[in-house]
């Protein structure tokens, strides 16, 4: 049947369901470079695209890759790339391309320990601050966090749909474990799933804002359908065109950023876990927030008031959310697989003592050093 | 006849490659040239993990790692550095996959040859990206299978050409440009220390089998370097002062025998079979030519 995955129940990996995820939601170009943990993203998609009457192209690296999801996207395809760490670096600033050409596109990013080659074929979380800041200048990212084999899939279709409606490159950033977890994966007849298609401008008006400042959901021009448009990584103005001015910057960023700010409540996700009653609310994502969640139920048993906070979508932080929560609590815990990063805006916007705990990335968190912190905190 | 090869060991057991591994015959005839005042610098690869964890100590000269990108930067600093030193008595050498040159390093090695340091840069071929499981490379042959280029039902194996760095870099005039093969070790090592004759960027690229991603048994690693030499597959030539030497093979032998002790390139039909001989045929008489001139 039409070459998607047939609906039913499987045994697969994180891997094999970020990719079929994607193709579910469309994606019918990828490039990418072989890079550990990921190169199974790479791997299925070389021989799943030319099965769909997609297309797949390894790149010579992971510019070319990033330059090439952005150019495909621009003619008109759902495009993805897969990569781990030190791609994820070389990503950077074709990654803040698309953002500045508001050109839709997903990037994977299979967070290993770092820094530099790290260890390849272990787990890391850090890379939620690069995927939040690592491109320069000023933007507002979306990033997805899955913490199991089907969320790898429905985050998927979530982060293209997101992609194509914000008009923006969008971040998965999951993890070696959960890429490489296998344990069940229920998928729905096609039918089912909302998959958001993107607006193309059909007719171009005289003096058309292609770029308009004023809508957060603006149809893309695609080449070879008349259009003569401006795609600029300059500074441009609502038509497209360069600006070397302060004003113009202002209008732009304000749109870039404004267009993902306005619309956070429908952006952000996130999932709650014996949350009304608790004290002391642990903070935690990815693979990291399944050995919490285990800490909260063995801490829950001797009747600690504590909760688990996971965040779904690491970016846009939560904002609204961590700060009634830091009215109402004693402290939060942070615990990830490195050294303190996402407990930084936490402890800003929660406004609550924060205790932060690192697990050197490399292995999987230990839910007993997380219920150690638990019990050291309830007297 | 005594052997030309030095019993110096500067690689020694306890690797962490692969049974039949052909990197570490590379880089082990590389050092063997080369002597004890030798630094290699290498990016990610096997050759990153080949090493091994301590207490294998593997290397018998210093390593310094690099971005997978960087090997052609990394030497060019290397080099400077110890010249500021007074170490110009050091070889810097880059050691380098064939996705670590011939893709994601061709700018940093393009470069580092045109400033002109005084540096080898070994590319050890394996054709494909082994270290991470197998994916195509631009130095993948044509009709290759490899994980990203699969045989399901559409046949999607290699349908581009090799990419063969050492054409591009006698383009580029680097001063000394080889191939070589593991199979013909006293040559790969006549190379090296022709090629330290030269104050300047030499580059050699040494084919080097992998059993694991060619698909054939490891105790014929030489065995498969040999026929491509044989073949003419893989032709081994020297271009040293602006002189370009082919090695003539004495007779013909088809490609199939180098292909067919493969799994890798199984799948093939014989139009295929006769593609790659076609291929193979040109590109021999476009080195004869060279030669010629």
């Amino acid at each position: 049947m039409n070459g998607l995955l047939s609906p039913g129940k499987y045994f697969a990996d994180g891997n094999f369901a970020s990719a079929e995820g994607a193709i579910m939601a469309g994606c019918r170009f990828f490039a990418g470079y072989p890079i550990t943990p990921s190169s199974e993203v790479l791997e299925r998609m070389s021989r799943r695209l030319p099965e769909i009457g997609g297309h797949f192209i390894e790149m010579e690296d992971e510019i070319g890759s990033m330059a090439a999801i952005v150019g495909a996207s621009n003619a008109g395809l759902k495009s993805m790339t897969a990569t781990s760490g030190p791609g994820f670096s070389l990503m950077q600033e074709n990654l803040g391309l698309g953002i500045v050409t508001e050109t839709p596109t997903v990037v994977l990013d299979e967070m290993r320990a770092g820094p530099s080659t790290g260890i390849p074929t272990r787990v890391g979380q850090g890379d939620v601050m690069q995927a939040r800041w690592g491109s320069h200048g000023d933007y507002a990212p979306i990033t997805y966090a899955p913490n199991s084999v089907q969320e790898s899939f429905d985050l998927a279709i979530e982060a293209f749909n997101a992609a194509e409606m914000y008009r923006q490159p969008v971040i998965i950033a999951t993890d070696q474990v959960i890429g490489h977890l296998s344990e069940s994966l229920v998928v729905k007849p096609p039918e089912e799933y909302t998959i958001v298609q993107r607006l193309i401008r059909k007719k171009r008006e005289e003096d058309s804002k292609v770029f308009s400042f004023s809508d957060d959901f603006i149809p893309m021009f695609i080449p070879g359908t008349g259009f003569k448009g401006n795609v600029d990584s300059l500074t441009h103005d609502e038509r497209g065109y360069p600006s070397n001015e302060a004003s113009v910057e202002k209008e732009m960023l304000e749109h870039l950023i404004g267009k993902i700010k306005k619309n956070e409540d429908k952006i952000i996700k996130y999932e709650e876990y014996e949350i009304e009653d608790a004290e002391v609310v642990i903070v935690a994502y990815g693979i990291t927030s399944r050995a919490a969640k285990h800490a909260v139920k063995l801490a829950r048993k001797d009747g600690r008031k504590v909760g688990l906070f996971r965040p779904i979508t690491l970016w846009p932080f939560p904002e609204a959310k961590i700060r009634n929560l830091g009215e109402r609590i004693r402290l939060f815990i942070v615990p990830e697989i490195n050294y303190g990063q996402y407990s930084h805006p936490v402890r800003e916007y929660g406004c609550r003592e924060t205790r932060e705990i690192h697990f050197p990335p490399g292995e999987i968190p230990d839910y007993k050093i997380i219920l150690k912190n638990i019990e050291e905190v309830f007297p | 006849m005594p052997t030309s090869i030095p019993k110096q060991e500067l690689m020694m057991s306890g690797h962490a490659a692969c049974a039949g591994c052909g990197a570490v015959l590379a880089m082990r005839y590389v050092l063997k040239a080369l002597g004890e005042k030798t630094v290699v610098s290498v990016p990610a690869s096997c050759w990153a993990v080949i090493p091994g964890n301590y207490p294998a100590e593997v290397l018998k000269v210093p390593m310094v790692y690099t971005p997978f990108a960087a090997t052609g930067a990394s030497i060019s600093g290397i080099r400077e550095g110890l010249d500021i030193e007074g170490k110009e008595d050091y070889n810097v050498v880059g050691f380098a996959g064939d996705g670590g040159t011939a893709d994601i390093g061709l700018q940093a090695l393009s470069a580092a040859m045109e400033r002109g340091h005084n540096v080898f840069y070994i590319m050890y071929d394996n054709e494909a990206y082994m270290n991470t499981g197998i994916q195509r490379s631009g130095s993948t042959p044509f009709g290759a299978w490899t994980t990203t280029t699969p045989i399901g039902k559409d046949r999607t194996f290699k349908k581009e050409k090799k990419k063969v760095v050492a054409d591009i870099m006698m383009a580029q005039g680097v001063p000394y440009v080889a191939t070589a093969s593991v199979a013909f070790p006293e040559d790969l090592i006549r190379k090296v220390k022709n090629a330290k004759e030269i104050k300047g960027p030499k580059f050699i690229q040494i084919l080097s089998p992998c059993p694991p991603g060619w698909y054939h048994n490891s105790e014929d690693t030489i065995k498969v370097s040999r026929l491509a030499v044989e073949t003419r597959v893989f032709p081994l030539y020297e271009y040293m002062n602006g002189k370009f030497n082919l090695y003539k093979t004495n007779k013909f032998v088809p490609v199939e025998e180098y292909l067919k002790i493969q799994g890798r390139f199984a799948h093939l039909k014989e139009d295929e079979i006769k593609e790659i001989q076609n291929f193979v045929n040109e590109r021999w008489e476009i080195l004869l030519k060279k030669e010629g001139n």
